[in-house]
This record gives C-alpha cells, sequence and structure tokens, in this order.
C-alpha cells in the first residue's frame, strides 16, 4: 500500500488519540475518564502498527514517522486536529463522525490486496468495535440534545479534509515532539 | 538440543504481565515454535495492538529460550490470527477462579451493545446472571467493567476480540 495513504491512517490515529487523552483526569464522569483513555490507547496502538509498514517502505522508524517530522507533513484530517477540551457534546460528536467514518475505511481496507494491511485492518476492527459501541450508547443518551445536534452538523463535512492545519495543531506538535527534540532518538 | 515440548514447557511458566494468574501459553498468544539447530522461532501476537506489556512479554521470552541455551528469535506478528476463543479452557478457568470473568465465545457473533447492557455473563464470584455493564472499557484495554447485583460486587469481564 502507498506509504503516503498510510501515514495518513496512521496520523489520524495518533492525533486523536492524543486528543482522546486530553480528558484523562478531567471527564465529566470517572467511566469516561475510563473510557477516552483506553481509547486514546488503542487509537494510539494502531497509529505504531500503520507507522511500522509505513516506515518500513520508507526505510525509516515508527518513532520517526511519529515524532520526528515538521508539523506540515503531518497528513491528518482537521478533524482530529481539533482540541475541544472541555466541550463533551462536540467531543462526543467528533468520537460519532470519526468511528463512523473510520469505520467505512477499515472495510475496504479489509479487502486489501495487501496480506498484511488487510490482517491489520481486519485486527484493528475487532477493537474499534468497542469504540463505536461506546459512540452508539453516547449517540442514543445525547440525541435529543442541541448543541449534540449543531456538533455533528459542525464536525461530519471534516472528516475527508485534509489541506492544512487547524491554528492549535501547533501546540500540540510543540508538546507531541518535545521529548524526541530534546534528545535525539529518545524511546520510551 | 532443546526439543519443541521443553520451548512450550518454559514458555508457559511465563506469566502475563498484567492478569499474572494466567500463563502466555494459556493466554493463546504464542502462535507456533519452531526449533532448528541452535535457534528457537517463536511467532507471537498481541492481544490490543495498544498493550503496553507486549515488550515485556517479548522480552520475557527471548529471556526463557536463551535460558534454554538457544538463540531466540521473537517476532511479534500483527495479523488478525488472536482472539478471546484462543484463550485455553485451563486459561478461562484461571480467569475466572481470580475475579475475571472469562471472555463469551466468539462463535456466538462479534459483540454488540445490547448483548453487553444484557444479563448474558455471570458474576465469577457467585455465578449469578443478574449483572449489568458499568463500563465497556477498564484498567486495560482488554477488560469492561460489570456490578452483580446479586452479590453487590463489581468484577471485571474479559472482552471478546
Amino acid at each position: 500500500m502507498n506509504a503516503q495513504k498510510l501515514l495518513e491512517l496512521a496520523d489520524d490515529e495518533l492525533i486523536l488519540g492524543w486528543r482522546n487523552s486530553e480528558w484523562t483526569g478531567i471527564a465529566p464522569l470517572l467511566e469516561e475518564d475510563v473510557a477516552f483513555s483506553s481509547i486514546a490507547q488503542n487509537e494510539i496502538g494502531h497509529a505504531r502498527a500503520w507507522y511500522e509498514l509505513a516506515a518500513r517502505e520508507l526505510g525509516t522508524t515508527a518513532d520517526e514517522l511519529a515524532f520526528d517530522r515538521q508539523p506540515d507533513e503531518y497528513r491528518c484530517s482537521t478533524l482530529v486536529q481539533l482540541r475541544l477540551v472541555p466541550d463533551w457534546a462536540r467531543t462526543i460528536a467528533r468520537h460519532c463522525v470519526y468511528e463512523r467514518s473510520d469505520q467505512a475505511r477499515i472495510e475496504a481496507l479489509k479487502q486489501s490486496e495487501d496480506a498484511e494491511v488487510a490482517g491489520l485492518a481486519a485486527k484493528i476492527d475487532r477493537e474499534e468495535a468497542y469504540h463505536r459501541m461506546h459512540a452508539e450508547m453516547w449517540s442514543e443518551r445525547l440525541k435529543d440534545e442541541p448543541r449534540f445536534s449543531a456538533a455533528l452538523e459542525e464536525l461530519e463535512p471534516l472528516f475527508d479534509v485534509r489541506d492544512e492545519h487547524v491554528p492549535e495543531f501547533a501546540a500540540l506538535w510543540e508538546e507531541m515532539t518535545m521529548v524526541r527534540r530534546s534528545v535525539a532518538g529518545a524511546t520510551w | 538440543m532443546v526439543t519443541e515440548q521443553q520451548v512450550w514447557d518454559a514458555l508457559a511458566e511465563i506469566p502475563d504481565p498484567e492478569i499474572p494468574v494466567i500463563s502466555l501459553v494459556d493466554l493463546g498468544v504464542i502462535r507456533s515454535v519452531d526449533v532448528s539447530r541452535d535457534q528457537v522461532r517463536v511467532e507471537f501476537t498481541p492481544t490490543f495492538l495498544g498493550c503496553p506489556a507486549l515488550e515485556v512479554m517479548r522480552d520475557a521470552m527471548a529471556e526463557r529460550i536463551a535460558a534454554l541455551g538457544v538463540q531466540p528469535d521473537v517476532q511479534v506478528i500483527s495479523d488478525d490470527s488472536w482472539s478471546t476463543d484462543r484463550i485455553t479452557p485451563a486459561g478461562r478457568e484461571k480467569l475466572r477462579a481470580s475475579g475475571f470473568a472469562p471472555p463469551a465465545l466468539r462463535e456466538l457473533g462479534g459483540p454488540k451493545l445490547v448483548q453487553l447492557q444484557s444479563n448474558a455473563f455471570r458474576c465469577p464470584y457467585c455465578g449469578s446472571q443478574d449483572t449489568a455493564l458499568e463500563n465497556i472499557f477498564g484498567p486495560t484495554p482488554c477488560r469492561s467493567v460489570r456490578y452483580c447485583r446479586s452479590c453487590r460486587q463489581p468484577f471485571e469481564q474479559f472482552k471478546t476480540i
């Protein structure tokens, strides 16, 4: 599979994982603190697996792709870049929009002619099933809430937008790459 | 010369780093063991891709194999060959006995929210099916949290994946 496409996937999962982790410790319910932390962990695990495939094609490593690129080299969707803390309605709306769009993408990847891509997509799909159930549960709970409906309308078109970065992406990049910029090649 | 059985026996002594009551062999994450003259190749599949115990498991396997006097070659395989159906019957019983409800079998179909919200799961402490979903997510990616209305005990449910 084309390395640039793999990077889109990996960047989406890494940056969304990062944004989800911003709820750790401050979610409106303890259960959601645990849920968003766990979802973040899964997404970053998926990012690593996609980066490893891309790294092999590009002759580099997953860590270099995740942390050593310049901001304008990240190919993630506008949807995942937005910093939505502390807005719960928009956070859940993004979660619903992302999981739905990502499901369609994973289904297509499961049919890939590249056996490694298809196998990895199938493995990821098993985990994503739980993210989708979580999104479904919240969507049911908030469906009559006007702020949630407005957020869905605002965020739905953004999954396929990748042409430029939102302003708050700069601060995320600064923080995310700080360790590797301070100590080249750091591992953890 | 080391035999394949000696390797399996050695690997069966490695506890899961996060649920130490069961071994890596019970967990079904070791897909194959291949013994050649002075090297042992092990193929192993992660449970969840973001599992932070991955490196610990890989290093523990390499260490055990090296202790048998052969060169370890532990390969992490990120394909779709692991599901919770690979947990052995002995592993499922060890989970239950230590307060983790074992995963539902995959043959019943993939997980659905209505199923998780139903009382289809049994309390590992008292055996009652009067249990409720508290949280799809739990302390590690592989677990959900449930509550038993009968013995009033929260418990962790291994997710079916």
